[in-house]
């Protein structure tokens, strides 16, 4: 079981499996031993993976080079080979099977129930997996209204952010009058940050499809679209390699599984703008025009895709509904806290040990997520806050870690559940700066039809860069809280109403770092460059003289067993000392 | 509808418009059809320039501002000619001061380009980015995927001869 998902591609899988192939051949062992290619595994960090079965031994960090040995260790000797096995980072003890690994152990597959464990281009491995049988129980043994009500019975909730739930949405577009009506999956994952519905496409596209034709079922639908980035081309090929094989077996199409249901499905590309996951901008985008939101209601569950009643789900949301289907809305409740169910997949990265993909039941704490699965911050930093929700969401500092993943209890400390993007920051992120880089992708995504957003990102952007170039004024807290409050009052979209809250968050939490660099004119993570001194601390300044060396321009003196010393007129201010510097001697 | 005749552009030849004719009438009728005839076009003739956005709007019996609306909204299309290879190169701090700029002018002056432009024979786009973090390596350049460091004026062109 190769990964051969986007991270492990770019992780040269590709050239490893051929060296691998090439190596079972000449041992003539292809006839005992089967390569299979499956979607992304999640643990990215680690890749290019591979699962051996049936001992579930994980492999990591591969390459055609330890090709040789490890066809002829493992799969001629049955020795493991231990070097290539993982390692846990704290206790430096071996661990050879995947089950094992707390990065795996500590999580609960529902969604990602196939990954790394089928092969995503051939549909009977997923019907083996019990594929389809949910779609087939709510086709021919279930009524529109018993599926709806299933779904809301399960307290699933929209994963694309907002957690509209979803069988309240289904229920509205069943019963809003027309004879044409349309189910759209949203797989317009924008977020910096975030990767989780790439993964889901990439390893277990058929789980979509499935979600979507029993949506189509309950709203009595005939026509789906996928509506899917144009950066995921793996996901874009694997989807259309399901669609073709679900029309093969019957399963989209005219008749479906004989039960008189029509509903086919097409893939819609998008062509790069991070405000098409807004419903109704995603729904314009379709339709050929540009791709801004419109003012609700109407809602698109009563006027959505050429004004027809249209259901718009997140491609994580509609991989859950099958297991639904198959097992119960109350076997799925069962898991989750009181407003939210089930499980969540978030896209862990940043200053995290173990980066990638990881799902856990809703109520897992925020620190079980990010130190017991997460590995932690690496390199003995400390943990400064995690940021959830993207450009859209908010930082949740250490003191709230003990909040358990939960829209509401999230929502309450600033931050958003949002797609599952959570990225770690460690003691050397300044607050302003990131706040800075979030403003810089808002407004430039902003779609400009709202001139709050369109204006007041901007000035927001104007005033944070202000502010980190040391150029900050006490006034200017103020209008940052002022213009964020309008611009969120006054913005038709997700985008608008949420944009500012990166910058709220960061002056909730950590406005001592914003009046340190008003009132300091000193950047307390030393990364604002502007307002750096660039000198040596001689208290702490060991005289090793790296400094001296990776200095691109030769503005650092030093001689051995002399305190360096930087030369203002040659310096550049490129950071290079800093990051050199193991013992944050400059300053 | 196909046209009687093609406007006259330099980027796209006999062979090309007859593609695009088939991708215009193919989108022609069918509702929502213009971001993916966008996508198709820029796929035969490398960008979409004026006349090419005119070309469709008749086409697609659209006006042409809705279709060069869309085309500006998205960024997945581009008005500006392409090179067949990306050359990014980085303009912070670090790499200015160790010659980044005299490396400029030497793709500038070799290949008869211009920053943001690409080459007549459209082998390469230039465009110069900010800060790459990469300031150990100054002065940084990136070719598509592959980066380089410490590229001296007199190592550049060496190095972009070997892309095609």
């Amino acid at each position: 079981m190769l990964c051969s998902g986007t991270g492990c591609q770019a992780s040269r899988s590709i050239s490893f499996r051929d060296a691998l192939q090439k190596e079972m051949e000449r041992q003539g062992l292809l006839e005992e031993i089967k390569i299979i290619e499956t979607g992304c595994n999640g643990f990215c960090a680690v890749g290019p993976v591979m699962l051996v079965q049936p001992e579930g031994i994980f492999y990591q960090k591969l390459t055609p080079e330890v090709v040789p040995h490890l066809v002829e260790e493992h799969f001629l000797k049955g020795r493991p080979v231990k070097k290539l096995l993982y390692v846990e980072p704290a206790s430096k003890v071996t661990i050879p099977k995947m089950n094992q690994i707390p990065f795996f152990a500590n999580q609960m597959f529902w969604v990602m129930r196939n990954k790394g464990v089928i092969d995503p281009e051939v549909i009977d491995e997923y019907i083996a997996r019990d594929g389809y049988f949910g779609a087939a129980k709510a086709l021919r043994d279930m009524t529109p209204e018993q599926i709806v009500e299933e779904v809301k019975i399960s307290g699933l909730r929209g994963r694309g952010g907002a957690g509209f739930p979803t069988g309240l949405k289904w229920e509205f577009a069943r019963k809003s009058a027309g004879d044409v009506k349309y189910v759209l999956c949203n797989a317009d994952e924008g977020d910096p940050g975030a990767f989780m519905d790439r993964s889901v496409l990439e390893s277990d596209p058929h789980s979509v499809l499935e979600g979507m034709i029993i949506a189509a079922r309950a709203i009595d639908a005939r026509q789906g679209y996928i509506y899917a980035r144009t950066e995921y081309p793996l996901a874009v090929k694997r989807l259309g390699i399901a669609i073709r094989q679900a029309r093969e077996y019957g399963l989209l199409g005219k008749n479906i599984l004989g039960t008189g249901f029509d509903f086919d499905v097409d893939i819609y590309q998008g062509a790069g703008a991070f405000v098409c996951g807004e419903e109704t901008a995603l729904m314009r985008s379709i339709e050929g025009k540009r791709g801004m939101p419109r003012p609700r209601p109407p809602f698109p569950a009563l006027k959505g895709l050429w004004e027809k009643p249209t259901i718009l789900n997140n491609v994580e949301t509609l991989a859950n509904v099958s297991q639904i289907m198959l097992k119960g809305g109350r076997w799925y409740a069962s898991v989750g806290t009181e407003g939210s169910k089930g499980t969540k997949v978030f896209a862990l990265s940043g200053d995290v040990s173990n980066i990638g993909l990881v799902e856990i039941p809703m109520g897992t704490p925020l620190r079980k997520l990010i130190f017991d699965i997460g590995g932690g911050v690496p390199g003995k930093k400390k943990f400064k806050a995690v940021q959830l929700g993207g450009p859209s969401g908010g930082c949740v500092p250490e003191q709230h870690l003990d909040i358990p993943v939960d829209y509401e209890a999230i929502a309450k400390v600033g931050a958003i559940m949002g797609s599952g993007g959570a990225i770690v920051m460690d003691e050397d992120t300044c607050m302003v700066d990131m706040a800075r880089f979030f403003m810089d992708f808002v407004q430039d995504e902003s779609c400009g039809k709202c001139t709050p957003c369109r204006e007041g990102t901007r000035r927001l952007l104007q005033i944070l860069e202000k502010i980190c170039e040391g150029r900050g004024e006490p006034a200017d807290l103020e209008t940052l809280e002022d213009l964020s409050a309008i611009i969120k009052e006054a913005s038709l979209c997700g985008l608008g109403q949420t944009g500012p809250n990166p910058v709220l968050s960061t002056l909730r939490y950590f406005r001592d770092e914003y009046e340190a660099h008003i009132y300091a004119k000193r950047c307390p993570a030393k990364r604002c460059v502007a307002l750096l001194k660039f000198e040596v601390d001689p208290e702490i300044c060991t005289k090793c003289g790296l400094c001296s060396r990776a200095c691109p321009v030769e503005a650092i003196a030093w001689k051995k067993k002399e305190v360096a010393r930087i030369d203002r007129e040659k310096c550049i201010k490129c950071m290079t000392c800093f990051e050199k510097c193991k013992f944050g001697a400059i300053f | 509808m196909i046209q009687e005749s093609h406007p006259s552009h330099p980027d796209i030849n006999p062979e090309m418009w007859k593609r695009i004719d088939a991708i215009v009438s193919a989108g022609s009728g069918v509702p929502g059809s213009v971001i993916a005839v966008l996508r198709e076009c820029q796929e035969v003739a490398g960008y979409l320039p004026a006349e090419l956005i005119d070309y469709i709007a008749v086409g697609l019996n659209l006006s042409r501002s809705e279709v060069f609306g869309v085309a500006s909204f998205y960024a997945l299309f581009s008005l500006q000619p392409k090179g067949r290879n990306l050359v990014k190169v980085c303009m912070g701090t670090a790499c200015y001061v160790k010659g980044i700029k005299e490396v400029i002018n030497r793709i500038e002056n070799h290949y008869k380009m211009k920053q943001g432009g690409a080459s007549p024979d459209r082998r390469f786009s230039l465009e110069a980015v900010r800060c790459l973090g990469a300031c150990g390596l100054a002065p940084v350049t990136v070719v598509n995927t592959d980066t380089y460091g410490d590229v001296k004026a007199d190592k550049i062109v060496q190095i972009l001869d070997k892309y095609e």
